[in-house]
């Protein structure tokens, strides 16, 4: 395996699904959806990603099955391209460059060759959209200027849902705060109508969404204030009429009429998918309890199959209004963590909040969405403006068999609510079992809570600190009663410092040490006897994040201060190592190595600085991670060792860092060497088309491949002498021509595939022996093939990765350098005593 | 504006009854309304809705249905009679048994021929119209259970009957029944339940339209007798329908208080395929929607909550005008209060008996908007129930309270007050013979003479003395008006008389001479009210459409204030409020101020200042107080308005300069009427 050292910043997992709405193809097989720059395939039946069609440099705003294909789909995004796609191959067909960004798409039968796109006007100063008609050029190029726009409509709404076509195509119906407007296609005649901004009762009329009947003359429009108002007779100034529905008490989300038009679906933040009878609009049917706010709606061509996005992440799919056949699910991403990013030491997986009330835990490797673990275990109401119960804090102990949570409700008027809960993991269950219910452990916000991570040890020990000014320990005891049934939680010890507050507090790696900090003081307490051993203090400024170094830095305890400083101290010494300045956000340690991450503030962007305590240049630095302030991130353990040895990567070698930006996008550090690896295995999956990819089927799928390769290459001799099993080859014959690197290029590699073909050929016939093998072999050369051709982008990666670290290092050099230097001996002076 | 000690009197229970049934007269454009008690009333759509006449109940009468046939209004009720009335002596002219039980519904077929009646007992009877009465003509194939509603087919071939759980098409000329359609049932506990069709109408295309006790409306194809679609509107009743004349919007009215349209629209632009379908949901009722009448614009409708409502479809008239504002009309256009100004009392009349109050006193000072305490309490003097069946169709009061005055549609009743220690009341037995019955009472400022409007226009003039009422009389206009005179105003000097018909005519008489003074130049609306000014001896009538009117009866011309008026025209907000001007009086201490009053708001007119402007603000009394004094000049106008107090009855003037506002809250008529049908609220 080649080792490449240089580290990238890779957005990893967790995208958005919910942005836009989805597409099921005509055959229900499929559902696409935009995920933000590219636009994913899933299986309507196993809810598996299928691929990813990838292309776009933006946001992916719109997904739209091309009307007179329906195997291909377009996509428009923010980049100012819409691209056609054949997605079940996964090939980009043709790319039309608008120049401006697009904001959604639509296209009807009745228009050929041309699509509506919404695009903001080209005045600049004001945020107004309108709909443009793009006449597609008929080329044969692969990338197309589409130059020929022609505007529908003016002051339209960015709002995908606000826009519709009625009637296959005969009208397009927009609506933009309280006035719709029709468009004729055949009489080119625009016709406004518009409803007060607010009626009497405290309605609003503000329009959210818009669905015209594919066979009327009716568009149903929803509104802000939960009504839905069925539209007829609009091809008239005057006598235009509409009649109301109303049974959502907020905003209507999305509308859709089901392609016959016998019914129309909306949901709304209730998060209750309705079913209304066209025509007879008391008869609805419901299908409630979706579990979180229903965003956009969608429905099979056939009618048959309906899909709801979520506002958590999620994508329904629901068999003919009764059944939720499939539920697709992504990060649930709230406005903010709340909790740390943890990750589970059992099942790895990373765990932070998720639906309201629930913790979720999301696996890693896999993309997905594992489970989510009720923790408030309260019926959570669907409507804005309510205060309930959240989960703030969470904690995992070392061997992840106790889980500690903090809920809290804060209503206007009334207290503070908090509980505290701790949680064992059942063996029996596989999950997570409620042991201990501490209502009101504290009198104020609980500020900080870690358990002691001694592994060997019998008692594990929880340690919760609170803005009440005191932290408390508390142990897992044996009943009280014979009649309980088994050991609960109980305070053990009550804490406090000079009535200060506390903010942070870690244990050491062997347990024996509790560091807390009040304020401007680190106090060091024996866990055991609960004595206060020391206390560390530094130049003024409240303690943000303390530290205890691992393994061979464990008698490091790192902390930032409010005033920029990193500050070591060794508890050898009781004396302050070292510290410098600098503005850390964020402080983490790796629990499988002496590494830490720090996370510094910089000119509205984020620098990443990876160091042992122990030595004083940085293992890894990375100016610019990402803008804005980084809050959350975790060292998420590796599956499998890698083997790097170059020096600026092995700290990745054992863990992973995962990091949450502003924008709740999760990110991590990858390598070159794992991302080919990553690469490899993705062509692999891209074997056969149709198919959902599980685990399941990669097992026996990939067998019986291989069967049918095998027996007609023994059969004709004709097969053999081809070198068909070739990687290059097969390279070749499989990726469409639009997209194979120039001739010349190909040549080289096609002879160079011939003379490795000698090989090959010797090592088919081994293939009968040892089929996995060969296999190896196979995937290895291809590996192979992969890096070179990208090896010319690679190289320039390298060098601008290169260039722009020295000078911070240096610069952190002198900076340790000059830290080293100074006389700390009046810091040990006082703290010798 | 001047300052007033006022008497704020909320003690008159007025309850207006619920109304009962409705038809509407789209030539005239005259809407007629029943309520429960059996009384008539007439209102002109075209002269600002304006309540012209009303026809006062009786005991035991309850009108069901009503029906027009050209100018002539027919109405029949539980009592099994069909009863014709005389719109001018605004009485029943004639009334007919129908021997068939009590009678749910009439209708006319459109020609104006032929009525038909539902009764108790399953028959449709026939009636023909002739001139001057109606005459039986056949029965219809008898049915079994009763008739509730009918409905004929505009080319009068077919009549369509809604009956328990069916409906029935008739054969109009065989009498035959020719389709029976069977109604279904509401879905659980109900379905025991007979279903009764409350209302049901026949559209020239054979539809037939059909609302029921299920909540259902129903569109039945009358050719072959099948459903065509079923609409559930609501859980309780559809208790009445209306169609359009041009037969694209029908509206239904539930137990709910809503009123639900549904229009005759295509499915399709440009195409001819088209489908009753439910549009709007309007809800201006408290309690059940009773009738409903659907006009060219506008949706009329009435129910159990006595509101008539005015809601006009916006898709029918213009956008911010007069027309297009909700109208409703809760408060009798009429006085219902008399004031007898010299002695402090009031006189409140209700259907069946009278009150006489006595407003309370205060010796008290306070600054303005204070109130004041109470010396001596407002106490009801005497209670006077009438005697026989007929309603109270108007009364007065004498301005020295000594003597009061009734009328039925039957007899018109004098008594005589007497406030000693305690009070006595004599009946003045022997009345003259011209004084049967009157439609209008007054008495002269002095308390001498008895005015009453009888028939024809005409004034009966009476002398009172002591106990005994003397026949002086009778004034008549020359116009030969056949309606009757609603207002009658007697000067303060006693010279002159005024009176005003619902021909829009106002005639003065000399009482001196007993003859005809003047005739005030016909304007198209109705009076609403009139007085003449005792200072100057102007005559100021005020019309439905708001317009008001000043006449020097000494030059007997307009006045040069009433030509400015004209001229510069009346403020856009002064036109366009929704109720009209009931009373008229004047400020003895500036014979400049005229005060009158409407039902929100009451307003002083000073003819010394100038008209607002078009765009000045009409309501500006509370700028005024906030200006400094020299700017107040600048900016004031002829109208101070006044809406500190709301639903007027009564505003007069007493003798000792103070002023009767006579309220009654409309919470206090609504916390009166009975408990609404359940409904689920959201969140409750």
């Amino acid at each position: 395996m080649v080792e490449h050292g240089d580290i990238r910043v890779v957005h990893r997992g967790g995208s958005k699904i919910n942005f836009r709405e989805p597409v099921i193809t005509n055959d229900s097989r499929f559902l696409l959806c935009a995920s933000g720059e590219c636009v994913k395939v899933f299986s309507t039946s196993t809810e598996e990603c299928i691929h990813d069609l990838r292309g776009h440099t933006d946001l992916v705003t719109g997904v739209l099955l091309k009307p007179s294909n329906h195997l291909q789909v377009y996509s428009c995004s923010a980049d100012g391209t819409v691209r056609l796609w054949d997605f079940t191959d996964g090939i980009l067909i043709k790319t039309y460059v608008i120049g401006c960004p697009i904001y959604s798409i639509y296209a009807s039968a009745n228009h050929e060759g041309v699509i509506f796109i919404v695009t903001s006007t080209s005045d600049k100063r004001s945020e107004l959209f309108q709909l443009v008609a793009v006449h597609l050029p008929q080329s044969g190029d692969q990338l197309v200027e589409a130059r020929e726009l022609s505007a529908v409509l003016g002051d339209v709404s960015s709002n995908p849902a606000a826009t519709d076509f009625g009637r296959g195509g005969e009208y397009i119906a927009s609506a933009a705060g309280s006035q719709l407007q029709v468009y004729f296609f055949k009489k080119q005649k625009a016709y406004r109508f518009s409803l007060k901004e607010d009626n009497k009762k405290g309605g609003k009329n503000t329009f959210t969404c818009i669905s015209c009947h594919p066979k009327d003359d009716c568009i149903a429009t929803g509104h802000e204030d939960g009504k839905i108002r069925l539209w007829r007779n609009f091809n008239q100034k005057k006598e235009y009429t509409y009649s109301t529905l109303h049974w959502h008490h907020n905003a209507v989300s999305s509308l859709c009429f089901t392609p016959e038009g016998t019914n129309l679906l909306s949901g709304g933040i209730e998060s209750v998918l309705v079913q209304w009878r066209y025509n007879q609009e008391s008869q609805r049917d419901f299908l409630p309890r979706l579990g979180a706010a229903i965003t956009h709606i969608a429905v099979s061509p056939d009618g048959a199959l309906y899909c709801t996005s979520h506002s958590d992440n999620k994508i329904t799919l629901i068999q003919s209004c009764v059944k939720v056949s499939a539920v697709i699910q992504g990060l649930v991403k709230g406005d903010s963590v709340r909790t740390e990013l943890m990750v589970d030491p059992r099942s790895k997986s990373l765990v932070l909040n998720g639906k309201p009330g629930h913790l979720q835990f999301y696996s890693l490797q896999r993309d997905k969405l594992l489970y989510n673990l009720d923790i408030v275990q309260q019926e959570y109401i669907h409507e804005s403006g309510l205060q309930q119960f959240e989960v703030v804090k969470a904690a995992f102990d070392g061997s992840g068999s106790c889980l500690a949570t903090v809920e809290e409700r804060k209503q206007k008027v009334s207290e503070l609510e908090l509980n505290l809960k701790l949680w064992a993991f059942d063996e029996q269950t596989q999950s997570f079992v409620l042991n201990t219910t501490i209502s009101a452990p504290h009198d104020d916000r609980i500020t900080a809570m870690c358990f002691s991570h001694t592994t060997d040890s019998q008692t594990t020990m929880l340690v919760s600190t609170s803005k009440d000014g005191h932290f408390k320990a508390w142990q897992l005891a044996g009943p009280a009663h014979t009649e309980d049934e088994g050991p609960s939680w109980s305070c053990d010890f009550v804490g406090a410092y000079h009535s200060l507050v506390p903010e942070c507090c870690c244990f050491s790696a062997d347990g024996s040490l509790l560091a807390v900090s009040f304020q401007e003081v680190v106090t060091v307490w024996s866990s055991t006897s609960w004595e206060l051993l020391t206390t560390l203090s530094q130049p003024p400024g409240a303690i943000r994040n303390l530290c205890f170094g691992r393994l061979s830095c464990s008698k490091y305890l790192l902390g930032t201060t409010a005033n920029n400083l990193l500050c070591c101290w060794n508890l050898l010494t009781c004396s302050l190592e070292w510290s410098t300045s600098m503005d850390v956000s964020l402080l983490l340690a790796d629990q499988l190595s002496e590494n830490m991450a720090a996370f510094c503030g910089q000119a509205g962007n984020t620098d990443l600085f990876v160091f042992k305590p122990s030595e004083p240049r940085p293992l890894f630095s990375q100016k610019a991670v990402c803008s804005g302030k980084v809050t959350r991130a975790v060292f998420a353990p590796r599956e499998e060792m890698l083997e790097s040895c170059e020096e600026s990567s092995q700290w990745l070698n054992r863990s992973q860092l995962y990091f949450i930006t502003q924008y709740m996008d999760l990110m991590t550090f990858t390598t070159k060497a794992e991302e080919d690896r990553l690469m490899a295995s993705s062509k692999q999956l891209v074997i056969d088309d149709s198919v959902a990819m599980t685990p399941f089927y990669l097992l026996l799928g990939k067998h019986r491949q291989q069967e049918n390769e095998d027996t007609p290459s023994s059969l004709s001799a004709e097969r053999t002498a081809l070198p068909q099993g070739s990687a290059a080859i097969r390279e070749l014959l499989q990726t469409p021509a639009h997209v194979l690197p120039s001739t010349s290029f190909l040549c080289s590699m096609f002879v160079r595939s011939l003379l490795i073909s000698v090989k090959d050929t010797r090592e088919e016939n081994k293939q009968a022996e040892e089929e996995m093998e060969s296999e190896k072999e196979e995937e290895d050369s291809e590996e192979e093939m992969e890096s070179s051709i990208s090896k010319p982008k690679e190289s320039v990666g390298v060098n601008a990765a290169e260039s722009a670290a020295p000078p911070l290092t240096k610069a952190q050099l002198r900076e340790l350098r000059r830290v080293k230097k100074l006389d700390h001996s009046w810091l040990s002076g006082l703290l010798d005593p | 504006m001047g300052e007033f000690k006022v008497h704020r009197v909320r003690f008159f229970d007025y309850m207006p009854s619920a109304i009962r049934a409705m038809a509407f007269n789209r030539h005239t454009e005259r809407l007629a309304l029943a309520r429960a008690d059996g009384a008539l009333e007439i209102f002109c759509f075209a002269d600002n809705y304006f309540q012209e006449k009303v026809i006062p109940g009786r005991e035991g009468r309850a009108v069901e249905a009503l029906c027009w046939v050209g100018q002539r209004l027919f109405s029949a009720g539980l009592n099994g009679e069909i009863t014709e009335y005389d719109l001018e002596k605004l009485r029943p002219r004639y009334t007919l048994e129908a021997y068939g039980g009590p009678i749910w519904t009439i209708s006319s077929n459109s020609q104006g021929t032929l009525l038909a009646v539902g009764c108790e007992d399953g028959t449709v009877k026939i009636f023909e119209v002739l001139q001057e009465k109606i005459q039986f003509q056949r029965n219809l194939d008898r049915q079994k259970g009763r008739i509730i509603s009918l409905s004929w087919h505009p080319s009068g071939t077919h009549i369509a009957a809604g009956m328990m759980d069916i409906i029935q098409i008739f054969d109009a000329e065989t009498g035959h029944a020719t389709h029976r359609l069977l109604v279904d049932r509401g879905v659980g506990a109900s379905k025991s339940k007979e279903v009764v069709v409350w209302s049901i109408a026949f559209l020239s295309d054979h539809t037939i339209i059909s609302g029921d006790s299920a909540g259902k409306v129903q569109i039945w194809d009358g050719f072959t007798g099948t459903l065509v679609k079923t609409h559930l509107v609501t859980k309780w009743d559809v208790q009445a329908l209306s169609v359009s004349h041009d037969e694209s919007s029908l509206v239904a009215g539930t137990s709910e208080g809503t009123v639900i349209q549904f229009q005759f629209l295509s499915s399709t632009v440009d195409q001819q395929d088209k489908a009753w379908i439910r549009t709007r949901t309007f809800k201006n009722h408290s309690h059940d929607v009773r009738a409903l009448a659907h006009t060219d614009t506008a949706v009329v409708s009435g129910g159990m909550d006595t509101q008539l409502v005015v809601r006009p479809l916006l898709d029918k008239v213009e956008k911010n005008t007069q027309e297009s504002a909700l109208r409703k009309i809760a408060f009798p256009h009429r006085n219902l209060v008399s004031c007898a100004k010299k002695a402090g009392l009031l006189l409140f009349q209700f259907p069946d008996h009278l009150e006489v109050w006595r407003v309370g006193e205060s010796d008290g000072h306070g600054k303005p908007g204070e109130s004041l305490p109470v010396k001596r309490k407002p106490e009801k003097l005497i209670q006077l129930k009438t005697k026989g069946e007929d309603h109270i169709c108007c009364s007065a009061l004498s301005p020295c309270g000594g003597w009061l005055a009734y009328s039925t549609v039957s007899s018109v009743r004098l008594y005589r007050l007497q406030y000693n220690n305690n009070i006595s009341i004599t009946k003045i037995s022997r009345l003259p013979k011209e004084l049967r019955w009157a439609h209008q009472l007054c008495f002269s400022s002095d308390s001498s003479k008895l005015f009453a409007s009888v028939n024809n226009s005409s004034v009966v003039i009476a002398s009172l003395n002591q106990l005994e009422c003397k026949y002086l009389h009778t004034l008549k206009p020359k116009s030969g008006s056949q309606q009757l005179v609603h207002l009658l105003f007697a000067s303060e000097d006693g010279k002159w008389l005024a009176t005003a018909n619902t021909d829009c005519e106002v005639h003065v008489y000399n009482l001196h001479k007993q003859k005809l003074h003047c005739t005030v130049p016909v304007y198209s609306s109705c009076p609403t009210t009139l007085a003449i000014n005792p200072a100057t001896s102007n005559l100021v009538v005020v019309h439905a459409d708001q317009q008001i009117f000043e006449y020097s009866l000494a030059q007997k011309e307009y006045t040069d204030w009433s030509r400015m008026l004209q001229k510069q025209g009346l403020h856009y907000l002064w036109l366009e409020r929704d109720t009209p001007i009931t009373n008229v009086t004047f400020n003895p201490k500036n014979s400049a101020h005229i005060i009158l009053h409407d039902t929100f708001m009451f307003c002083v007119i000073d003819q010394s200042l100038p008209l607002p402007e078009a765009k000045a603000m009409l309501f500006n009394q509370m700028t005024l107080r906030s200006l400094p004094e020299a700017e107040r000049k600048q900016h004031s106008h002829a109208f101070k308005m006044c809406k500190n107090y709301q639903h007027l009855l009564c505003v007069s003037l007493l003798e000792d300069h103070s002023l009767v506002v006579v309220e009654r809250p409309l919470m206090d008529i609504m916390a009166q009427l009975p408990a609404p049908v359940r409904q689920k609220k959201f969140a409750t």
